[in-house]
């Protein structure tokens, strides 16, 4: 018997040999919540500030504007942008700007000065961020080996939970989850901010959008 | 495919004994010994417990349904093991179907020759490693050495411990028995080009890790992985971390090879919803942790294009196939227990031996790795090194029973241990204690422990065979006089009748009843 069949044949063995216990999943926990536009801006808001993300909030048609000065501010004069990003969302940048591909090698993403991106949803009560590599968020490398992020959301994609969140995913498409910058608290417990994702993490929400 | 039924069903094997790294040394309390001696190590372990502990209940008392998700968790992993052989099956579906290769190991040593074999198909002869405790629970970072590929652990808490040429000590914080100031000087020794003026400052010394390994997670090719779920439904692996060290090796490698213990695996996406919650505030205390890694398979033009799943058995069956001690394979590797025990706060984690330390450990060790009589195993001593106090049970976000599984595990020892010492000398005192003459007298031979006591009136080194039980508790000295003796004295007869008229008294006294505390006399 190759390995395969022995350890799938051993699982059938034990659950022969031990009786299972009945196991019906209580899903009592809550799902399905909604909240004002308002009370989940703030809530995320105070979520995202709290795990030491800079947060911006503008209307739609200041979009060019918000994100000009946030890369000024920042000092950021060489920036990658996925391919499908809305180039309009830069039109007041006036620095250069790396369209990103797959044949481009990580050094080549260690030489910008940030990145700028869009997100397919986020949820309020963890301050969490979800990209799942659509074009205007590009692949993962993109968004993971530059020091700053630059993250456009939309209000109306912000959902109040965790399971309200995920519920607005598609399994198979490469995910992940931003909760801030990136941190340590390896050495005595103590939280450090920046290790090795971007260090800085600048959210723009739209709150029109 | 559906397998042919062979027969009679037969217990699945532990993992090996002498492989991998679930088993120590010494036994659990001589190893607790050197720890215990460290006062440091006592001070940097209190510390760090106390803060997560503090942490910990903030961000679970914030959510109204935390019991409620406890509730689906748990019910989540027993569905899980009812229905694992189907869900396995399932997963290696998706995962081919999305473009990644399905392996299964039946120990550590296969899971470590199949990674080998991977690794050198890549022509590679470095890999960069996420924390995982399945790949240091079979050991393939020595594994690998002696093979001739170098692994470079990535996570800082990793890093430190293999800088050091340490071994991990906690779950989720595996260099938590270190401060600063000896990380500072672990760095300094160890890292080639480190800034010699580098302070022991916690942001200073992550700096001096992100320079170190930038160049690492830029050039090498093949990255090592565990997973925290693994999605039957769609195929979809799960890594959940903090520093993006686990983005970095998920991400920029041409190949990538994870090794996942075959409970891990989570019959529905949905699900997910249930575990991003309960891991990373019974985990760090927060509310979410800084990254969670999704990935299905391949995705052309992002990530690595070449994906290896190993499924690991390595003795989970042989748990699996204990109806009381599988509870313990729905952990999900949150560390809350270690944080919360108390034997744990002062031992440390180094004194279990595994891989697996603290509560969860106590209880998982051995039925992976088993505890064998015949061989004095270290690992028997394990589900003693507990006060039963409870604390571990109520911080389990899936709810594992962890005291009930401890008792268990000690009545199997005893009952494995054969006829032993100890269960001649209970058979003796039963015998004994049946007979009132043969008791008296034995009692009064008893009396002769008073030599051995100390000015203290403590016996704290009893003579073989007894030593075992000594090691770690004094025994009072028998007093001079036993109780029967007394009884039967006229002191004991004056004291008795004075206590009983006394008794008679304040029954008369109270005689009418009180009704306000009826509560607490019921």
């Amino acid at each position: 018997m190759n390995a395969r069949e022995t350890v799938l044949g051993r699982v059938r063995d034990a659950l022969t040999l031990a009786p299972k216990p009945p196991a019906e999943v209580p899903r009592a926990y809550r799902t399905g919540r909604t909240l004002p536009d308002a009370d989940r801006l703030a809530l995320f808001v105070d979520r995202l500030v709290d795990y030491k993300a800079e947060v911006h909030t503008c209307a739609a048609d200041e979009t060019a504007a918000t994100v000009a000065r946030v890369l000024a501010t920042r000092g950021a004069r060489h920036i990658g942008v996925p391919a499908g990003l809305d180039r309009d969302w830069l039109a007041r940048f006036d620095g250069t700007v790396q369209e990103d591909h797959a044949d481009i090698p990580a050094p080549g993403l260690d030489q910008l000065d940030g990145v700028v991106t869009a997100s397919r949803v986020s949820c309020a009560e963890t301050g969490t961020i979800f990209l799942d590599g659509a074009p205007d968020q590009g692949r993962r490398a993109l968004s993971l080996v530059p020091d700053l992020h630059v993250c456009v959301v939309d209000l109306s994609s912000v959902a109040v939970g965790v399971p309200e969140a995920l519920a607005r995913l598609t399994p198979h498409r490469p995910t992940t989850l931003i909760s801030g910058p990136s941190a340590t608290s390896d050495i005595e417990l103590e939280r450090v901010e920046g290790v090795h994702g971007p260090r800085t993490l600048d959210v723009i929400i739209r709150t029109d959008a | 495919m559906s397998s042919t039924f062979l027969g009679m069903p037969a217990a699945p094997p532990r993992s090996p004994y002498g492989s991998g790294n679930l088993r120590g040394d010494e036994k659990f309390p001589k190893a607790a010994h050197h720890e215990l001696r460290n006062d440091q190590l006592r001070r940097n372990l209190r510390k760090a417990t106390h803060t997560i502990r503090g942490k910990r209940l903030n961000v679970t008392a914030e959510l109204p349904d935390w019991e409620a998700l406890r509730d689906a968790g748990s019910a989540i992993k027993t569905d899980t093991m009812n229905r694992l052989p189907e869900l396995l099956e399932q997963l290696e579906r998706k995962v081919t179907e999305a473009g990644g290769t399905v392996h299964w190991a039946r120990d550590a040593d296969e899971a470590n020759a199949i990674v080998t074999r991977l690794v050198a198909a890549t022509g590679s002869e470095e890999v960069i490693k996420v924390k995982s405790m399945a790949t240091q629970e079979i050991g393939l970072n020595e594994h690998l050495e002696s093979q001739g590929v170098r692994a470079y652990e990535t996570d800082l808490a990793e890093l430190i411990v293999q800088l050091a040429d340490d071994k991990p000590s906690h779950i989720l914080v595996p260099a938590i028995h270190r401060n600063r100031d000896e990380i500072r000087e672990i760095f300094l020794k160890e890292i080639p080009g480190v800034d010699p003026e580098l302070n022991a400052v916690p942001a200073e010394l992550a700096a001096a890790a992100r320079a170190y390994l930038r160049e690492k997670f830029m050039t090498t090719k093949v990255a090592i992985s565990g997973a925290n779920f693994g999605i039957a439904e769609t195929g979809t692996l799960s890594v959940v971390e903090s520093e993006g060290n686990g983005r970095m090796c998920l991400t920029l490698p041409e190949t990538l090879i994870t090794v996942m213990g075959i409970e891990k695996v989570l019959p529905r996406y949905e699900d997910l919803e249930v575990f991003f919650q309960l891991l990373p505030r019974s985990s760090t205390g927060e509310r979410m942790n800084p990254y969670t890694s999704l990935w299905t398979g391949v995705t052309p033009g992002d990530g690595p294009q070449e994906f290896h799943l190993v499924l690991l058995d390595n003795g989970r069956t042989a748990a699996l196939a204990d109806s009381v001690g599988r509870e313990a394979l729905n952990c999900i590797r949150c560390s809350a227990c270690l944080n919360v025990c108390p034997v744990y706060e002062r031992a440390g984690g180094h004194a279990y031996g595994s891989t697996y330390p603290g509560p969860i450990g106590a209880v998982l060790t051995p039925q992976l790795a088993g505890m064998h009589a015949a061989k004095d195993d270290p690992n028997s001593s394990l589900p003693y090194a507990s006060s039963l106090c409870g604390a571990c049970f109520d911080a389990c976000p899936v709810k594992i029973d962890i005291p009930s599984l401890l008792v268990e595990l000690r009545h199997q020892n005893t009952e494995q241990s054969g006829r032993t010492v100890e269960q001649a000398a209970m058979k003796a005192a039963a015998a004994v204690m049946a007979r009132p003459g043969l008791y008296t007298t034995a009692q009064k031979a008893a009396g002769l422990g008073r030599v051995v006591a100390g000015r203290d009136k403590k016996i704290t080194r009893l003579p073989a065979p007894f030593d075992g039980w000594s090691e770690s508790r004094d025994l009072a000295a028998p007093p001079k006089q036993t109780f029967r003796d007394w009884f039967a004295s006229d002191e004991g007869r004056a004291t008795l009748g004075a206590a009983a008229r006394e008794g008679a008294e304040s029954r008369a006294e109270s005689a009418t009843p009180a009704t306000d505390d009826s509560e607490e006399q019921r």
